[in-house]
């Protein structure tokens, strides 16, 4: 079994503190549920596990079985076992879903994979999450639609098997039957060897995956821990009643979607 | 296909361009240039007279005319110190054995007798200033196509190498396009007789393996009506201290309803000074693709270009350049469209790193009897970080109301956002800055032959952990 331990965890932006002294633990087996407003701090957790860059830890500690997560490079902490399923998957432009895949995959291997093998085990995938065939010969994400790309997040940990999977709004973007796909996926995915914390608005996906533990993030702190009763608690009553613990809300702030530099006017990439 | 990825694996963590055998010259002029050295070429070379007035003529030409003042500032170059002529060996040879050890040792670390097994149709290695090695498959010769080294094509073909040469590029056309008119040497000649396909690219390498030599290696291909031929010349030169000098000309003449393909990439040491006039000339229902990569030399520059010149002539540019450190590519395209429903398109690539400089400079020209030409221009740039940089300078010209250029222009460096995604799948962030420029090239690599975009990939994956920005 393993165990990730968050203690204490301060996360800012710029000047900006956003975390403000999370404690979390999840071990291999069980499935975590993160609830809260918007802009009150559930992304900004996840991100900071992964260590997105943007994010700086000002104090705390996170461990994965001990070890110090904090100390390691994103590409280190993939390798240990955490994954994160992102909320906007980034687009590669010339690099085909199969290659990327191939060295996702050799990444965390002594021996390269064999072709074959993997052949078998990208079919496999695709053919569980019911996604077109092409896939593997297409550019990583580009020209996907919002639920392909979230369906390719949950590809991607199908294929690398981590021990943590963080999963930021996996299924915001999907339909009815893709959701039903998603969360079959992620279902038939869960064992002990697995742990797993989603973030989702709907309580669709959470129904169908039903989460061991329930927790409700809001300005920076685990306010409310529980079990599956706290999503429907929350789905029926919202956060109102959070207040009355004694908690202030945070106002979420506008966003301004990523844009990447342009010249000579003409043809500007923009992700989302 | 199957690539031997041990010969490039040995080689991967050093320069491949690094190199260098023992000099192995039989001949060579004294450094500098005059009209002795150049009628001391042409006799070593026995060539007729014709071709002797035709470089006293380009020498003078060459004299006469000023450095360019546009483009890349050029004053550093001291054209006393160059040596014009060099020869390795006495004779080309048509048999591997024959090959001088040293040479094939040279091959050998840069894995080519493996590119010359797997598909050659014909391989022509310059060394140094001379074709040693030239093979050429049953299939090249049974269908009448001549591919020698451009002296013996001078020897052999009188008649169709008098026919062509000079007629896609004037030796008047440039200062350098007259320096190579003086003193080339080496090179290929082609000549596809009219309806012939080649399946398999024909395959030339070129070197650079003496220090303060120029080369100045002179091709004609000329592919007749009706026939298609992908054409294939790679050069890697190994590293000197002292600056050297690549004039090369290339003359392409694509016949009624042929289609020529022309790829090379040029990987020239950090002090090469590469000035090239590629140039081909496209007639009626003809198409001519250019594709060129730029990865080498401390100044590039080289614009290919078609002169669409017969109704429905078709051209095409796919090309990158990659600016490293002290290094200037000064590189693009040129499309001159003479003819009615002509159609162009050019794809350039740049990346600039490490305080490099990739700038792309492009010409598209619609003619006034050029009715209903169409061009398409895309150029994007990849800056790696805060020392780099890339300008584009594009010059689009219309002489009739009655035809289109589209022209599309992207700038953008390697982002945070698309590193942390591939660097949270175990990607280190050397491999996923890797992966992303790998993307970036992806519309030029894929129109390499597989040992060539595997070469490629080696050539580019010199340490990019210190310069994403």
């Amino acid at each position: 079994m393993s165990v990730l331990k968050i203690k204490d965890l301060h996360v800012s932006v710029g000047d900006k503190e956003i975390l403000k002294g999370v404690n979390l633990t999840i071990n291999t087996g069980e499935v975590h549920a993160l609830l809260g407003p918007n802009g009150n701090g559930k992304s900004t957790l996840l991100s900071a596990i992964m260590g997105h860059p943007a994010y700086s830890v000002t104090k705390g500690s996170i461990t994965l079985d001990d070890e110090d997560v904090l100390a390691m490079s994103v590409d280190e902490r993939s390798r240990k076992g955490l994954f994160l399923g992102m909320q906007y998957p980034q687009s590669i432009p010339g690099v085909t879903n199969s290659d990327f895949l191939k060295a996702a995959i050799n990444a965390r291997r002594e021996e390269p994979i064999r072709l074959f093998q993997f052949i078998k085990k990208l079919d496999k995938a695709i053919d569980e999450l019911e996604m077109n065939e092409d896939l593997a010969h297409r550019y990583l994400n580009e020209g996907f639609s919002g639920g392909e790309k979230k369906r390719n997040e949950i590809l991607q940990m199908k294929l690398l098997e981590p021990k943590f999977a963080l999963l930021d709004e996996i299924d915001s973007g999907l339909d009815v039957d893709a959701l039903r796909i998603v969360s079959e996926s992620i279902n038939n995915m869960r064992n002990d060897d697995l742990g797993m914390v989603i973030v989702s608005h709907y309580d669709r996906l959470y129904e169908n995956i039903r989460p061991t533990h329930v927790h409700i993030l809001v300005d920076g702190q685990i306010v409310v821990d529980g079990g599956y009763e706290l999503i429907k608690k929350v789905n029926e009553e919202g956060f109102e009643w959070v207040k009355e613990l004694g908690v202030t809300f945070k106002e979420e702030e506008k966003k301004i979607a990523p844009m990447s530099l342009g010249s000579c006017g003409a043809k500007v990439t923009r992700d989302e | 296909m199957s690539v031997d990825k041990k010969k490039y694996d040995h080689i991967s963590s050093e320069n491949i361009a690094d190199f260098k055998d023992e000099e192995v010259a039989v001949f060579k002029t004294p450094k500098g240039l005059n009209e002795e050295i150049v009628r001391e070429i042409s006799q070593i070379k026995n060539e007729p007279e014709w071709m002797l007035e035709y470089r006293l003529k380009s020498l003078k030409c060459f004299l006469e005319k000023p450095m360019p003042t546009w483009g890349v500032d050029l004053s550093d170059m001291d054209f006393d110190e160059y040596t014009y002529y060099l020869r390795p060996s006495d004779t080309t040879t048509d048999k591997w054995e024959e090959v001088p050890e040293t040479i094939k040792n040279t091959f050998d670390k840069l894995g080519i007798p493996e590119a010359e097994q797997k598909f050659l149709a014909g391989a022509s290695a310059q060394y140094e200033s001379e074709v040693v090695y030239h093979n050429m498959l049953e299939e090249v010769r049974e269908k009448g196509v001549i591919f020698l080294d451009i002296d013996s094509g001078l020897r052999e073909h009188p008649d169709i190498f008098k026919k062509y040469f000079d007629t896609v590029i004037p030796y008047s056309d440039n200062k350098f396009s007259a320096l190579n008119g003086a003193v080339w040497s080496g090179g290929s000649f082609i000549y596809v007789p009219p309806g012939v396909t080649l399946e398999k690219p024909l395959q030339s390498y070129f070197r650079i393996n003496s220090e303060r030599m120029a080369q100045f290696e002179r091709t004609l291909i000329i592919v007749d009506e009706g026939s298609h031929i992908h054409y294939v010349e790679g050069c890697t030169a190994p590293s000197y201290s002292k600056d050297s000098l690549h004039a090369g000309v290339v003359e392409i003449v694509v016949g009624k309803n042929a289609s020529c393909r022309y790829t090379t990439i040029q990987n020239w040491s950090k002090n090469i000074y590469n000035l090239v006039t590629q140039r081909a000339k496209v007639d009626e229902g003809g198409s001519m693709e250019w594709v060129d990569g730029n990865i080498g030399s401390k100044v590039t520059m080289k614009y290919p270009a078609c002169i669409l010149a017969g109704e429905g002539a078709r051209g095409s540019v796919t090309t990158i350049a990659v600016g490293d450190k002290g290094q200037i590519i000064d590189s693009g395209a040129k499309m001159i469209h003479l003819a009615p429903n002509t159609s162009s398109q050019i794809i350039s690539k740049s990346i600039a790193r490490n305080g490099g400089h990739a700038d792309y400079r492009g010409l598209v020209r619609h003619g006034k009897k050029a009715y209903n030409a169409k061009s398409k221009v895309e150029c994007d740039t990849l800056i790696l970080d805060r020392q780099s940089s890339s300008n584009t300078v594009p010059a689009n010209i219309m002489s009739n109301n009655d035809s289109t250029i589209e022209h599309e222009a992207t700038v953008s460096k390697v982002s945070e956002e698309q590193l942390f995604y591939l660097m949270s799948r175990g990607l280190t962030e050397k491999e996923a800055t890797e992966m992303i420029v790998m993307g970036f090239i992806e519309p030029f690599s894929r129109e390499l032959p597989m040992e060539y975009a595997v070469e490629l990939n080696q050539l580019l994956k010199l340490d990019m952990t210190d310069s994403v920005g």
